[in-house]
């Protein structure tokens, strides 16, 4: 009895949680342009998004959000990655500034990012456009990085680097060969948890895309959610994209879990 | 010569201090200057003497503490049911109540929309409340599920030994060693509801709007000054609400995974 409550509750708030992205997925396999009525199965809507019958403001939008993520993914990994071996190495008081540093993006709520690197870039008198946008991105991604690369850091042998230098090879060489294998599947989950965050970002690239017309597609579905009524594309368009966050999640959760059966085993 | 490898760091170091220091820095230059650089008060007094802006504060408060109850009562029993083994034993549910914190809000937001609109309620306050309950509640069952799942199960069982009934057992054992979780889950749920922007637009038709909005709007229409000030006393609200909740749960968070 107390099983079958408990169940209900739990499935109850599921059907909650879901119930709006559901409603979405179902109407935009119908062509009407209100959602709410149904007109009949059809793939139009999709069709429409991948023929890019669509707005070219929209495809520029799409192409603007995977660009950029991919760039700030890239760079995050990068940086962050290079910056967990320098952390892990540090001591003292230089670590604990850094490390705490390194928590305040993710602690900040996104518009209080978003309005400090605006008023950064005003300060500086950098034209805000694409390349603001991508060291924004760059600035909230990396601590998820360096978290995702610390924990390989710490299960490392550390005298493995030193051996790799007394067996003659260059610290650049210890380094890719030595180190980045045993680091890698935390830069791979950090490089994935970056793109998801990028492409999902809103608050922090509203406030640091400057005036030139640059839009992501979370900018675009603002401006256009504010314009009254959706465009019908963006119905299949916001089921892809659950679908594809919900695939690197599943990745990420797939990958860490499997990790863990390892360690213990 | 061996290069030390704490020097790696520097980079990022120089990255941090020019992309999160710096600019926290000028938001608190910013709001105590003029447009002319010169130092003031008057975007504070600003204000305290524009009454909108102070209701939208208050109200902002207001519908968040609001939000962070009902997020508790409805994700406290629901983290429970989550790490109690007898009640649960699949991950994917766990996964599946996680999932929605990594979807875009502005979607999840439009979602809650359609679903109104589909069931042909009205928008305004109720649809606001539920909206942020719905983007919020997976913050509120995350932390919570976290720290109970990590908990001891034999300090329960020797409650139950010792004769606690099972109520007692929750009150006196469970609830108690719980509580990082729930302090934790407090302020994911607090600090981001008061500094939504756009979601109570879009879910009230416009006739709603919540503290974030507030601080965009003014620095969209070059109130530089007075949009850092507003900035700066969202930041004092955190400080405030931080400091309630000890530092040692949120990195009990942060070292139990993202995800």
């Amino acid at each position: 009895m107390k099983k079958f409550f408990a169940r209900a509750y739990i499935w109850l708030l599921l059907i909650l949680l879901y119930a709006p992205i559901v409603i979405i997925a179902i109407f935009s396999f119908t062509e009407a342009k209100v959602l709410g009525n149904w007109t009949g199965f059809s793939l139009k809507l999709y069709g429409n998004l991948l023929s890019g019958g669509v707005s070219s403001s929209l495809v520029k939008a799409i192409g603007n959000t995977l660009s950029i993520g991919v760039i700030a993914a890239v760079l995050s990994t990068l940086l962050g990655s290079i910056a967990a071996i320098g952390i892990f190495n540090m001591k003292g008081r230089m670590r604990k500034a850094i490390t705490f540093l390194n928590d305040v993006p993710m602690l900040n709520p996104d518009i209080i990012t978003g309005v400090s690197l605006f008023i950064l870039f005003v300060a500086l008198g950098v034209t805000q456009g694409y390349v603001t946008v991508v060291l924004a991105h760059v600035t909230f991604c990396t601590p998820y990085v360096v978290l995702s690369v610390m924990p390989k850091l710490r299960q490392m042998n550390p005298n493995t680097y030193e051996a790799a230098l007394d067996l003659g090879a260059t610290p650049w060489q210890a380094l890719r060969k030595v180190i980045i294998p045993q680091i890698r599947p935390g830069m791979i989950s950090g490089l994935i948890l970056s793109f998801t965050l990028s492409i999902d970002d809103f608050a922090v690239t509203l406030f640091t895309k400057g005036n030139q017309g640059l839009d992501t597609l979370s900018t675009y579905i603002y401006a256009d959610a504010r314009k009254g009524g959706l465009t019908p594309e963006l119905r299949p368009l916001m089921t892809i994209i659950f679908l594809v966050v919900l695939a690197l999640l599943l990745i990420i959760n797939l990958r860490s879990s499997r990790n863990h059966r390892k360690q213990q085993a | 010569m061996r290069i030390k490898r704490s020097t790696w760091a520097i980079p990022y170091g120089i990255f941090l201090a020019l992309f999160v220091a710096l600019p926290l820095v000028l938001i608190a230059l910013y709001a105590f200057q003029d447009r002319t650089g010169a130092f003031t008060l008057q975007n504070f007094a600003k204000f305290f003497n524009t009454p909108e802006d102070l209701h939208t504060f208050i109200y902002s408060i207001e519908i968040a503490l609001l939000n962070t109850v009902i997020c508790l009562l409805l994700g406290y029993p629901a983290a429970w049911i989550l790490a109690n083994s007898e009640l649960n034993r699949s991950s994917v549910t766990v996964i599946l109540f996680i999932l929605p914190m990594w979807i875009n809000m502005l979607i999840r937001t439009l979602a809650t929309v359609a679903l109104f609109d589909f069931l042909r309620m009205p928008l305004g306050e109720g649809a606001l409340i539920f909206g942020m309950v719905y983007n919020f509640l997976p913050f509120m069952i995350y932390p919570i599920y976290n720290t109970l799942n990590k908990m001891d199960g034999s300090y329960a069982e020797a409650a139950q030994d010792l004769g606690a009934s099972p109520a007692e057992v929750f009150t006196k054992v469970t609830l108690p060693l719980s509580m990082p979780g729930v302090l934790s889950g407090l302020l994911m749920v607090f600090m981001p509801t008061i500094s939504t922007f756009a979601v109570a637009e879009l879910l009230t038709l416009n006739k709603v709007k919540l503290f974030g909005t507030t601080i965009q709007e003014n620095i969209n229409n070059g109130m530089w000054n007075y949009g850092a000030a507003l900035a700066l006393i969202m930041l004092a609200i955190i400080g405030i609400t931080s400091a309630f909740t000890d530092s040692d749960s949120k990195r009990a968070d942060e070292t139990g995974g993202l995800i």
